[in-house]
């Protein structure tokens, strides 16, 4: 979705880039996705300009409708609307042909625009309807705010029902492939000194666990590890590092590498309360000493390699408990020497 | 004690998109600016209270699972922070108060 949003020239006449690309909410990048045709309604009442008021009257209230468009000879002549039969009505003119009354001034819309475009004309105008035309110039539909706000909102069910597929496939992913050894690797790089996105492999990270049928409780345990080792490889990294996650049925291995500065007193560094951390990263509320710690607290197992003026890696694991475990093709854990 | 009545009550900013905020019930709350120390001690579901108002709050928050966070001293976020927080669902509420007012009044409002 990010790449469509990027792909395309900014509605500032500008290109839209990656930065601003994550200020756009999912309902902006839906007005933008969107087509007019995908929410207007196409079945629609019409009129002849020779018909009467007296016909709006009844259009109108039968099908409790505030407005309809008036056709002539195949084209859109005008439309005609709620104010304009109450001013045939102050006037007791109901037998009046509405070609008097409607209004042929007409703003109208293209099928194939975007449903933002719909939006700007709304708010700029006070306008509550707009005739939709195709590429020919022929009335295809009407579209209201309503059917904005309905559209948009269909849209946003599909998303949701979307995500559920996502992580129904993703969850039966190690019972529908069957070797003796199944392992998915998430591979992310992680910049030094980038206070900002760190913490988004983590996210991205729990997601894919979620996705994967993972309990709440063991997806927010991986969460904490692999955030704490990021922000480790954000913080204290001289060019940055790889963080990566080797997830199997049974258990999930975590793994930093960094090619320095590397740590000069391991047991120090594990100290509660420890850190190294420059002033700008303790200002940002980093560096508390608990990284370490934290880690230690939520998996099973924790190693720690690393020497000055060297790299550092840090491996950690948790083993899943029976109820944890990720459904797989073969029950047999672990094949031996594979 | 839900969310709504909270913010009434502490008069708060909500920062980020509405949303029915008396579906949300607190259980607990923690306080601290050191991220470490919150994603330790925090519990999903708590009013998180903080003065740090920078990208990686939403990370903490979202990670955590908390409730809210309230943003305390005035402290502001950029746009794109706010922005993110709505991405993933987090929920950013601001007072001129300060830590110490904010956790009393809730923790005498039942928040404990």
């Amino acid at each position: 979705m990010t790449n469509t949003i990027q792909e395309q020239q900014g509605r500032k006449g500008r290109t839209i880039t990656d930065r601003d690309a994550h200020e756009i909410t999912r309902v902006e990048e839906l007005a933008y996705d969107l087509k007019i045709s995908d929410v207007m309604n196409s079945n629609i009442k019409s009129l002849a300009p020779d018909q009467i008021m007296q016909d709006v009257f009844d259009l109108l209230r039968q099908n409790r409708i505030s407005g309809a468009p008036v056709i002539e000879n195949g084209q859109l002549a005008g439309i005609i609307s709620q104010e304009d039969l109450m001013r045939a009505l102050a006037e007791s003119d109901l037998a009046s042909p509405i070609r008097k009354y409607m209004t042929t001034q007409v703003k109208t819309i293209k099928t194939f625009e975007p449903v933002v475009k719909a939006i700007e004309v709304f708010t700029r105008t006070n306008l509550g309807r707009l005739p939709v035309l195709d590429e020919n110039d022929k009335l295809a539909g009407m579209i209201t705010k309503g059917d904005v706000t309905r559209g948009v909102l269909v849209a946003i069910r599909k998303d949701y029902q979307e995500e559920e597929i996502r992580r129904y496939r993703a969850s039966h992913l190690f019972e529908d492939i069957t070797s003796d050894r199944t392992s998915l690797i998430l591979r992310y790089k992680i910049k030094p000194g980038d206070y900002v996105n760190g913490g988004q492999a983590s996210s991205h990270i729990k997601r894919a666990l979620v996705r994967l049928g993972a309990t709440p409780q063991l997806a927010r345990q991986c969460g904490i590890a692999v955030y704490e080792a990021e922000i480790n490889l954000v913080i204290h990294s001289t060019n940055g590092g790889i963080l990566r996650v080797q997830i199997e049925p049974h258990r999930i291995l975590m793994q930093t590498t960094d090619d320095g500065p590397g740590i000069a007193d391991i047991p120090q560094a594990l100290q509660p309360g420890w850190s190294t951390a420059s002033p700008l990263a303790r200002s940002m509320g980093f560096g508390a000493g608990m990284g370490l710690v934290n880690i230690q607290r939520c998996v099973d197992k924790m190693e720690l390699v690393s020497s000055a003026g060297k790299g550092t890696k840090l491996f950690m694991e948790i083993h899943l408990r029976p109820e944890e475990k990720f459904k797989a093709a073969s029950d047999s854990n672990e094949a031996p020497g594979i | 004690m839900n969310l709504k009545e909270i913010i009434a009550n502490l008069n708060l900013t909500v920062l980020t998109t509405p949303r029915d905020f008396s579906a949300i019930t607190p259980q607990g709350g923690y306080a601290s600016d050191l991220l470490s120390c919150v994603m330790t001690g925090a519990q999903p579901d708590d009013i998180w209270i903080t003065l740090q108002a920078h990208m990686n709050v939403v990370a903490v928050a979202s990670l955590r699972e908390v409730s809210a966070v309230i943003l305390t001293e005035n402290a502001q976020p950029e746009a794109d922070v706010i922005a993110k927080a709505n991405e993933q669902g987090v929920v950013l509420l601001a007072t001129p108060a300060a830590s110490y007012q904010v956790i009393g009044k809730l923790w005498s409002m039942g928040i404990h």
